[in-house]
């Protein structure tokens, strides 16, 4: 453990997890509400938004994260000209944020489409009957019941998001994933502690996330 | 039931009206933001000829674009196979009656799961070699890693697969004499890995999309060759990153395309076991949700 008693190194530590705490906590927030807007289009009377919710959950599930954060980089900065923040640093943050955002997104979609999937048809049709329109189907009776429904995948595809974060150290953001390379390009007589302290930060994290959010899908399930 | 219409009635004039100009506005401003793009691209001379006039020539694909995608799908399919044996063997691992067994597979299947690949990438390609004293190939850091992270996540969706199948089956099989062996090889697994598929192949679809971090590797697959190193004969990255992506998504969605036909198969054999359903749901027809990694 001698590697963690340095300063130097410690600060490198903790930089890295602190961007990927930042670049997860954005990116969960603009994934949710994009997802949620791109949900109700997909089962919109409109056919257009119909078609720009499916176009965009095909395209940016299928598509690498990696050369998604690229095309922030290159597309949106280098030529259309997109700037978040005069600190390169900073910018690159932002653009890590678009990107982890725009993705995330889709899986959030699917996650609450199948989620309306789960609530029973005659509750959007009693909605209908007495006379709500479809904004008000959906906002009040069909996206409560099934929010409850998908709090379990989207625990799981917040955890994945703050997996991903560590992507947008491709476009160098010294997240948690470059700290440790640099750690262990410099010490590498303790390879091993500098991997099991940085995955074990993830684990002893993320592994008791994934249980709370069960625990919680449990607790708000609605009985059937 | 015809799709989704529940949700709203059968358009009056006064809905097809208002929908006609939700599709006008929508589209205006779809339109006006692809303008936008296309102007600035403009600007910047990203439409210039010399910068497409690559992708007609032969040798642009034959030098660069396929023999990336020829690595990428190679470290996809050796390390689709490797992780779906990893997946096996820790969900049986998992399920297993000995305690010194189960809890150890239990701790490396948690574990795995919950780390970054990147992170995982990073170790074995930079770190490794510390403690071997011998270089790390990249197309075996991509390959193992990725076994790693998506045999983890497919232990457990095997796992969850083997507890869905009726506990009749298991005990039946017990009652003709069969060994708890066969039992899981024979009647569990199978049934498992049908009434899993859908969730299966989405994690292979995560996987190909995860051999593009091969890229800060420097492994030559098709970000590395396809992009990064075309793009720096040419200067065109934005373009050479759109084929790109037009690759990996035909790519992914024909995965995703042969994953669904194989779901609606299974389902009409009857034979899988699967999820009670509750009555018609709002929704018909919307499923697959894996989350990707």
């Amino acid at each position: 453990m001698e590697v963690f008693s340095d300063p130097a190194n410690r600060d490198v530590y903790v930089t890295g997890f602190l961007w990927i705490l930042k670049l997860t906590l954005a990116s969960s927030v603009c994934a949710l509400v994009l997802g949620t807007l791109l949900a109700a289009m997909r089962v919109s009377p409109v056919p257009v938004l119909r078609a720009f919710g499916t176009a965009w959950v095909n395209i940016f599930r299928n598509t690498p994260l990696t050369l998604i954060i690229f095309f922030c980089y290159f597309g949106l900065y280098s030529t259309l000209g997109f700037t978040a923040s005069n600190d390169l640093e900073l910018n690159n943050y932002w653009l890590g944020v678009i990107g982890l955002s725009v993705y995330t997104a889709a899986f959030v979609c699917e996650a609450i489409r199948s989620g309306i999937n789960t609530v029973p048809a005659g509750q959007a049709e009693a909605a209908r009957a007495i006379g709500m329109t479809f904004r008000q189907t959906l906002t009040m009776i069909v996206l409560p019941q099934a929010g409850r429904a998908v709090i379990a995948p989207l625990g799981s595809i917040f955890i994945a998001l703050s997996k991903n974060a560590t992507i947008v150290g491709t476009i160098g953001l010294a997240e948690s994933s470059n700290a440790m390379k640099d750690l262990i390009n410099s010490n590498g007589n303790a390879v091993f502690t500098i991997f099991f302290v940085f995955a074990g930060t993830f684990a002893v994290v993320l592994i008791p996330t994934g249980y709370g959010f069960g625990w919680l899908a449990n607790r708000l399930a609605v009985k059937r | 039931m015809s799709t989704d219409a529940v949700l709203y009635d059968h358009p009056g004039p006064r809905a097809r009206a208002r929908n006609r100009i939700f599709t006008v506005v929508f589209g205006v401003l779809l339109l006006a933001l692809l303008y936008w793009v296309y102007k600035k691209f403009d600007e910047k001379g990203q439409w210039a000829a010399t910068l497409w006039k690559p992708f007609t020539q032969g040798s642009t694909w034959t030098d660069y674009i396929l023999p990336g995608l020829q690595h990428t799908l190679e470290a996809a399919a050796v390390a689709m196979v490797l992780s779906l044996a990893f997946g096996v063997i820790f969900s049986v691992g998992r399920l297993s009656d000995h305690w010194w067994l189960r809890i150890p597979s239990g701790v490396v299947v948690e574990f795995f799961r919950a780390v970054p690949l990147l992170l995982l990438m990073f170790f074995i390609f930079f770190g490794v070699p510390f403690v071997t004293q011998q270089p790390m190939s990249n197309f075996w850091a991509v390959v193992i890693s990725l076994t790693l992270y998506n045999g983890s996540v497919l232990a457990e969706a095997f796992r969850a697969g083997v507890r869905a199948v009726p506990i009749g089956q298991s005990e039946a099989a017990y009652a003709i004499g069969m060994r708890k062996g066969q039992v899981m090889s024979q009647i569990l697994i199978p049934q498992a890995a049908r009434a899993m598929l859908p969730v299966i192949v989405s994690q292979l679809v995560v996987l190909v999309k995860d051999t593009a971090l091969g890229y800060i590797i420097s492994y030559s697959e098709l970000l590395q060759l396809g992009v990064n190193n075309l793009a720096a004969n040419f200067g065109n990255v934005v373009q050479a990153a759109m084929v790109a992506a037009v690759i990996y998504i035909t790519i992914n969605a024909t995965l995703t395309g042969v994953a669904g036909w194989l779901g609606r198969r299974t389902r009409r054999s009857g034979r899988a076991p699967r999820a009670a359903t509750n009555g018609r749901a709002v929704l018909a027809g919307a499923g697959d949700t894996a989350a990707g990694a």
